[in-house]
């Protein structure tokens, strides 16, 4: 009897929103608890624990707060409610739902439900009485919007159960019974479409976790053609202020061939955040014709909103990434800014007087990081079919520095490197991923070197490399011609530099707000790749080095109009053949 | 004063450091403003009965009996339409010597917008200057700063900004404003005949520096009283941030905090983002749009005040001495209007992003060019070319005395394009080569 107790306990510290309580029973590390605030209830997590005081962080403004005041203790960590319903949601980062928060302004201590638990859904059976399951294994489905979405024995349940009952097809409340299943000993469990999760704890129901090597095509150049990401790959994008990671992501949440995407908005401008929800519902999804708003999931965790719940945003949305992921799903995740959330540990860290690491982080930052870039990744479910997370987050280095914690150590943990440049963004060569210092590892995978030869053509990978190699050869004749002089060095140096530039010019930069620019499907990439190649490749009759930056500017001209014409119109086919002719007047035969 | 009753007093203080005192009190709120012998404190922290306050003005000559009295409610401001045309300093009282306002109480710093209840901000705001309207075009519910060199004229450009936006209010937050600037901004405005729509809160540079850390929020309530009870569109200005953020260290240094990056305080970045993030296009028609000054030390961006600035604000604006054309401009690389998007070649006409990229790109050319020169090479007749373009781009259209519409702006550049480049260069997209290009 004393177990069911919840314990309590009193305030007895403030310092800002870190609350110091004194309990009479007791705590866990990461509980959650509610601290009373004139009527009010504030939610709270304990992050350290000293005899009796319970040191906790509170999830909002603690102005006015008093000593003294109640707190009652709730028994579990900060939970994720999963189920139908998620999708086209915004939520802030504890999965309040923000549509149903009622006036302009946020009220602290208004918690709206994430889930409505009494709409009702069209659910068909998969599993039938009699099958053995286990967490995480497929009972039924239901359409949220477009996809299937599973109703699974909930991942909480260790071991095996039998499937005692599943409702016929038919329509049922999110909350209904929709299974019964016994455990070991032949107790009853009824199962409706709605369960919990801890979301500091990784959804583990899966049989195994390979490495990546499906490509992911995002119709960004500059990933897909020469640093791809691949589906349940990883990476990460710093870049000083104003260098493009914001219209970089919100490019690939509009893109990438995903199944559905889910943004966490991580201290970051909150109309960053209305532009998605106001442009999404009106913006197609070239793949399924609905409208993008209906695979986009938003977490929002503006800059202004309470620093604590900036932290959770980001476990909010990759637990519901791995919900989705559990259902044979491609997920896409991305989190602007990274930096924000590691931003909100130390100034916890600094509050609770913590030996501080480099630069005041938290000594343990490092770790932390990898392991949430270890939740991502391609993974066979119990049933044989697949899930993926692809996760990319924005760091945003002090100074624009990437020498400093979270880019080093988020460096370690991503697996493609997709570095912005100031020098870029400022000539406006957007996006401004620096062509010589980004990676992609996935790139070396033999897993990924197949799935291009078979899928895009058996050179790619060699034009691939070709194409880099002569980026970093124009880089070098470049650096040449600025020491000596444009008539100090031979004339070759001068085409080497600019046909680098024909690449950085058509290949690498593209522009993000051009209807059709913004986004190239393979296919397109790769007539690109050998189009460009081909004028690479060539040898060209120059006597005098002041022709050849014109006569380039003019080729680089015809391949721009070619990228901003629909792929293969009477418009791009007509540059095609001007730029036959253009490259004929100096081509060596 | 109703309250006078429910006021809790004690006279004996156990602690006093540089900037808080502390003593034995209970039922005190967090945050709560009180004042020790007539100067205004705020509680910044509570640990059992003892109650640490810090001194707005400092504690210099705080005896250990000074009397303590607790006003049981944060900081607040009253607001009313009686706000407009009045000079109030950091805590919302009279320095102009009107009478005190009448109006409802609004705690200062309350709460944010709810995202989902914020519209995207839409609405082109016209300067005239083309360095910021062809270049770097402002919008409504925009937070962006000038970052400036102390010896630049940004007080005078924001002025001149604030008073061509048709903004309905225009609300001054100075602070550690010298006395003159002071006077500056007041004098513009009454000439203007702008000042029934000037609301002021101002800390020179003659007050406390740590009571500078009120007059945001003060001038942010006011501001959201007139754009969301009155639905009227206001303009912040807000000058110099880095004066704020320079108080803030001050009070985490001598509250014993570790120090981040330049001795600032680590939580710096959510410290301003609760200021610019202010800025707000209301769905039912008002708006804040903060305009605000970061001045930088030698033109240092990557301190940590500029740099967490930029992270926060949507853009920036760089304004530079041009030494070849002898004028002061809005520096077209560094500067950047992040909303820009939302409006030009939509409220303004199509060809004004390709024209704006152009004219950029030509500029940069014509940098290497230069530099070229000063190393001693030979230019060619390409970098002839961009850098006459460069000087008359920059006299015709960065500099700050331009003051022109934005077509008008467009077509001077399509001539300078025109009359220095062939249509190969400049690289726009053909459909506006055939309508604009010069003749
Ligand atoms: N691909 C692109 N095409 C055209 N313009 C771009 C592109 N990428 C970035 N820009 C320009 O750069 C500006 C800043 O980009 P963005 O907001 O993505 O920067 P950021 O790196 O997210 O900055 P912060 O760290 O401050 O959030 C945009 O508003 C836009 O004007
Ligand atoms: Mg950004």
């Amino acid at each position: 009897m004393e177990e069911n107790k919840m314990t309590t306990g009193k305030v007895s510290g403030i310092i800002a929103n870190l609350v110091i309580v004194e309990v009479d029973g007791p705590v866990s590390q990461n509980e959650i608890c509610f601290i009373n605030l004139a009527g009010v209830r504030l939610m709270a997590e304990v992050i350290k624990v000293l005899g009796n005081k319970a040191y906790t962080q509170v999830f909002e403004s603690t102005r006015g707060l008093k000593v003294g005041e109640p707190v009652e203790f709730m028994g579990h960590m900060l939970e994720v409610t999963l189920g139908p319903g998620i999708l086209s949601k915004n939520f802030d980062g504890l999965q309040n739902d923000l549509d149903t928060m009622v006036g302009t302004f946020l009220k602290r201590g208004e918690y709206t439900a994430a889930i409505d638990v009494d709409k009702a859904w069209d659910f068909t059976p998969i599993a039938k009485a009699g099958d053995v399951v286990v967490a995480g294994d497929w009972l039924g489905e239901v359409k949220e919007n477009w996809i299937g979405h599973k109703i699974m024995v909930p991942f909480k349940f260790e071991g095996k159960y039998t499937i005692k009952s599943v409702k016929p097809a038919g329509t049922y409340k999110a909350s209904e019974t929709i299974a019964v299943i016994t455990d070991a000993e032949g107790s009853e469990i009824n199962i409706s479409m709605i369960q919990k999760w801890p979301v500091k704890m990784p959804i583990k129901a899966y049989t195994d976790k390979p490495r990546p090597f499906r490509l992911m095509e995002t119709g960004v150049r500059i990933i897909d053609t020469m640093n791809p990401i691949v589906e349940g790959g990883t990476g990460f994008i710093p870049g000083p202020f104003g260098s493009g990671k914001t219209v970089l992501q919100h490019a690939l949440s509009k893109q990438a061939e995903a199944d559905l995407i889910i943004v966490a908005a991580c201290g970051e401008r909150a109309n960053e955040v209305v532009e998605i929800f106001t442009e999404f519902p009106e913006l197609d999804d070239p793949r399924t014709g609905r409208k993008l708003m209906e695979r986009t999931t938003i977490i929002a965790n503006t800059s202004n909103m309470p620093v604590a719940a900036r932290e959770a945003s980001v476990y909010t949305a990759m637990t519901i990434g791995e919900y989705y992921r559990s259902m044979g799903l491609k997920v896409l995740l991305l989190a602007d800014s990274t930096s924000r959330w590691a931003q909100a540990l130390r100034e916890m860290s600094n509050r609770m007087e913590e030996l501080p690491g480099p630069d005041a982080f938290p000594m343990d930052l490092p770790a932390i990081i990898s392991s949430f870039y270890a939740r991502a990744g391609y993974v066979f479910l119990n049933n044989g079919s697949t899930g993926s997370i692809t996760f990319i987050g924005t760091v945003s280095p002090a100074g624009g520095n990437l020498k400093e914690p979270v880019t080093e150590s988020t460096k370690k943990a991503a697996r493609c490197f997709f570095a912005l440049s100031q020098q870029r963004a400022d000539s406006k060569r957007y996006p401004a991923v620096d062509p010589i210092d980004s990676y992609s590892k996935y790139l070396e995978y033999p897993e990924l070197q197949e799935y291009l030869a078979a899928n895009i053509a058996p050179d790619w990978l060699g034009n691939v490399l070709e194409a880099k190699n002569i980026l970093l050869r124009g880089k070098e004749a470049y650096e040449q011609i600025n020491i000596l002089g444009d008539d100090g060095v031979p004339i070759d140096y001068h085409l080497r530099y600019w046909k680098s530039e024909v690449i950085d010019f058509v290949i690498l930069q593209q522009d993000a707000f051009d209807k059709i620019d913004c986004s190239a499907p393979i296919a397109r990439q790769k007539e690109m790749l050998e189009k460009v190649l081909g004028v690479c490749r060539a040898d060209f009759d120059f006597d005098n080095f002041e022709d050849v930056n014109p006569w380039f500017k003019r080729v680089i001209n015809v391949f721009k109009q070619m990228n901003y014409s629909l792929y293969q119109s009477e418009d791009f086919k007509k540059y095609e053949t001007e730029l036959a002719e253009v490259i004929k007047e100096r081509k060596v035969a | 004063m109703e309250t006078q009753g429910f006021k809790k007093i004690y006279t004996k203080i156990t602690q006093i450091t540089k900037a808080t005192c502390s003593l034995q009190a209970s039922g005190i709120g967090y945050e709560e403003m009180a004042t020790v012998n007539g100067r205004l404190a705020q509680v910044v922290k509570l640990q059992g009965d003892n109650v640490t306050l810090q001194i707005f003005s400092g504690t210099e000559g705080i005896p250990t009996n000074a009397e303590v009295i607790f006003m049981g409610r944060p900081p607040v401001l009253k607001v009313s339409e009686e706000l407009a045309g009045r000079f109030f300093n950091a805590y919302g009282e009279p320095i102009d010597g009107g009478p005190e306002v009448e109006g409802e109480v609004r705690e200062i710093g309350g709460p944010s917008v709810n995202p989902v209840r914020r519209k995207q901000p839409s609405e082109l705001i016209a300067t005239g200057i083309a360095g910021i309207d062809l270049n770097n075009t402002l919008v409504t519910g925009q937070k962006i700063p000038f970052f400036a060199d102390p010896d630049q004229p940004y007080n005078q450009v924001m002025a001149m900004v604030a008073l061509r936006a048709k903004a309905d209010k225009i609300i001054l937050g100075g602070m550690g404003l010298t006395n003159d600037d002071y006077l500056y901004y007041k004098n513009v405005f009454d000439n203007a005949g702008a000042l029934d729509r000037i609301i002021s809160f101002v800390n020179t540079t003659e007050n406390p520096p740590v009571e500078r850390l009120l007059v945001p929020d003060m001038a942010l309530t006011a501001a959201e009283y007139f754009a969301f009870d009155k639905k009227e569109t206001v303009l912040v200005l807000l000058t110099d941030m880095t004066l704020y953020a320079d108080a803030l260290s001050i009070v985490s240094n001598r509250m014993d905090q570790i120090p981040s990056k330049d001795s600032m305080p680590g939580s710096l970045y959510s410290d301003l983002a609760k200021i610019y993030e202010k800025a707000v296009q209301f769905p039912e028609g008002g708006s804040i749009t903060i305009i605000a000054v970061t001045t930088l030390s030698s033109g240092d961006i990557t301190h940590a005040i500029p740099d967490n600035t930029g992270y926060i604000t949507e853009g920036q604006l760089f304004l530079r001495r041009d030494s070849d054309i002898g004028k002061v401009i809005v520096d077209p690389f560094r500067s950047l209007s992040r909303l820009k998007q939302l409006v030009i070649g939509k409220q303004t006409r199509k060809d004004h992003p390709q024209v704006m990229n152009a004219a950029v790109r030509l500029y940069a050319d014509a940098a290497n060019a230069k530099t070229k020169l000063e190393n001693g090479f030979d230019l060619t007749d390409y970098d002839v070319r961009t850098m006459s373009f460069a000087r008359e781009y920059s006299n015709d259209l960065l500099a700050i005395d331009v003051n022109i519409d934005t077509t008008a702006m467009l077509d001077t550049a399509w001539d300078l394009f025109g009359k220095h480049f062939t249509k190969a260069e400049v690289g726009i997209k053909q459909e506006f080569v055939d309508s604009y290009w010069p003749e």
